[in-house]
């Protein structure tokens, strides 16, 4: 990482003190967590300190890892054109706790939140228009989650009868294939796959 | 007579509407002629690209890109390229980066062609339209010898591109920047100066630069409201930072200047491409790294190490190291970024694309309040939106 992030870095953890959580300095881009409440206090302070400037919002979106206790990300990225210099925030929930609305700091941000809310829904509170924005009228569930199906729950057709578009659930005239990938590319362990018979006789 | 209380009137613009470029339901609160609130909904386009990423190998992802944004394919196979180079810590080769920027800026004049001929279109003139078009065509037409495909191209790839320029191509994008100057110079000729134009476009749907960078404008756009900031000037990616090229940049933000900073970037573009074409080098096209680019066909005929790597490549494709980035390239439209979570599988865990004409989308409620209908036409020409990008 360059040294102008380093020192943005050093200086974030010291101004936002309890607000920050985790500065990752390892990658060549700079990703702070902020505690969830704070994080209007955080972009703004972004956006008006005159180290930071970091003038636009470019870019808001979810991300999903199931396995944590709070399984949300909320991804704001920034960019400051007047030091030529990105910085990515993030922010953890779970499916029930809100995250406050920054519509009121950048307005670039409304869409990209009602986008979050419809594609893993992720509440946020303050938020002067929270509606679906990407997914079909009256859609139910969140798309992007991991546990939401590839192939979705319902399929449309246009029915000849009815004279109009109805739902029906999803039927694939193929099985869904999934592959095993994690196998290694170079070499095999010590126990190959499928010999596990040979070696469980050895025990006995 | 007892005054009656006027209810606004509420009316659909779309889904189905020549000038919505796409599918675009744009509800509008009129005011008689004027616009009171503009509500496009979107996402009538949307096939869930970033889930569909999410089960495909990094090498199976990069052809969705093209389908994002149709007019300039090419731009955003460069974000995703770049992107996954970056997680993999390799770089392109230079005659790669060199054709990636070729065809990279033979992308952008193909979009602002199409641009500045359908918003010309848009209000009232179909000259440009038709002449614009033909131009457009040779592009295809050298999209179509390097790579055999039209538009849908998966030519930029992580590692590189997916082969060399054909003899004599080089030649032909040279000779036809040359005779491209005189279709721009009549573009401009019909357009510029040409009073209908000018009384649509001037001082409708501007927008000042503060509230530009507020609402996450970028690219032509963002220039066109007098903010001097090129993502291949401020961060330069593959070649750029080795050529010479002026950024354009607009005064008041209209529509008018939106289409004038197009034009001229056309210019710029043709610089880039003879640039390019003079200085390119000899060389690979991509990585010498078998485990990312595949190896040569020749060599597949004779050695079983080439056709084990070509198999594994095209089947399990390559393991990113984990991490995660956010790569921007500066497309036709504005900034293209994704943002790529790696987990160390071959599969990306998260690719968020950011898409410019979101971003410009949603200003439509402020740019067009206030307006007359008919300028609602005008800014959504001048806003370049395409709906692939938009409903990704």
């Amino acid at each position: 990482m360059e040294q102008g992030l380093l020192d943005l870095a050093d200086y974030l953890e010291m101004a936002l003190g309890q607000a920050v959580l985790e500065v990752d300095r390892s990658g060549r881009e700079l990703c702070v967590v902020v505690h969830r409440d704070t994080v209007a206090r955080v972009l703004t302070f972004l956006r008006d300190d005159v180290n930071c400037q970091f003038a636009q919002l470019v870019d808001l979106c979810g991300a999903d890892y199931p396995e944590r206790p709070e399984r949300f990300d909320v991804v704001y990225n920034l960019l400051s054109l007047t030091h030529n210099r990105r910085i990515r925030i993030k922010v953890r929930t779970d499916e029930v706790q809100p995250v406050p609305s920054v519509t009121g700091v950048f307005g670039s941000a409304n869409w990209w939140e009602r986008e979050t809310w419809d594609l893993f829904g992720i509440y946020f509170v303050g938020h002067p228009d929270l509606r679906r924005i990407l997914t079909d009228y009256g859609f139910e569930g969140h798309p992007l989650r991991k546990d939401f199906p590839l192939t979705g729950y319902v399929e449309v057709r246009y029915d000849d009868e009815q004279k109009r578009v109805v739902y029906e659930p999803v039927k694939l005239p193929q099985e869904f294939r999934t592959f095993d990938f994690l196998s290694p590319w170079e070499g095999l362990p010590t126990l190959l796959a499928g010999d596990e018979k040979g070696s469980a006789s050895d025990k006995d | 007579m007892p005054e009656h209380l006027i209810q606004n009137y509420t009316m659909n613009f779309g889904p189905q509407h020549p000038s919505a470029h796409g599918v675009l339901r744009l509800v509008l609160e009129m005011d008689g002629e004027v616009i009171e609130r503009a509500d496009p909904h979107v996402g009538l386009l949307h096939r869930g690209t970033e889930k569909l990423i999410e089960y495909k190998t990094y090498l199976q992802a990069v052809h969705y890109f093209d389908r994002l944004d149709y007019v300039s394919p090419q731009n955003q196979e460069h974000a995703f390229a770049l992107a996954v180079e970056r997680l993999l810590g390799v770089d392109a080769p230079p005659r790669a980066q060199y054709l990636r920027v070729l065809f990279a800026e033979l992308g952008r004049i193909g979009n602002h062609l199409f641009t500045i001929c359908a918003f010309a279109m848009d209000v009232g003139a179909m000259t440009p339209m038709l002449w614009g078009f033909e131009e457009r065509e040779r592009l295809m037409e050298f999209n179509e010898r390097v790579c055999g495909a039209r538009l849908h191209m998966g030519y930029f790839r992580p590692g590189g591109v997916t082969q060399d320029m054909p003899a004599g191509l080089a030649d032909d994008i040279m000779a036809w920047t040359e005779s491209f100057e005189k279709v721009v110079a009549d573009l401009e000729a019909l357009l510029s100066e040409n009073r209908i134009f000018k009384q649509r476009s001037v001082d409708i749907g501007a927008i000042p630069a503060k509230d530009a960078l507020d609402l996450g404008f970028s690219g032509p756009c963002l220039r066109a409201s007098g903010v001097p900031w090129d993502l291949r000037k401020a961060q330069p990616y593959d070649a750029y930072g080795r050529l010479d090229f002026d950024v354009p940049v607009g005064k008041t933000g209209d529509c008018y200047d939106r289409y004038v900073v197009r034009l001229y970037e056309i210019r710029e573009s043709l610089k880039i491409i003879r640039q390019c074409l003079e200085e390119m080098p000899d060389g690979p096209v991509k990585v010498d790294d078998r485990k990312i680019a595949p190896p040569p066909r020749a060599e597949m005929k004779g050695s079983m190490e080439a056709l084990i790597h070509h198999f594994k490549l095209y089947t399990e494709g390559y393991h990113v190291p984990a991490g995660e980035t956010y790569t921007a390239v500066e497309a036709p439209k504005g900034e293209f970024a994704v943002y790529v979570v790696a987990d160390g599988t071959n599969r990306p865990y998260r690719c968020k694309i950011r898409s410019p004409g979101f971003a410009h989308l949603a200003a439509m409620d402020y740019l067009c309040r206030g307006h007359l209908l008919a300028d609602a036409v005008s800014v959504l020409g001048s806003l370049d939106i395409v709906f692939g990008e938009v409903d990704r």
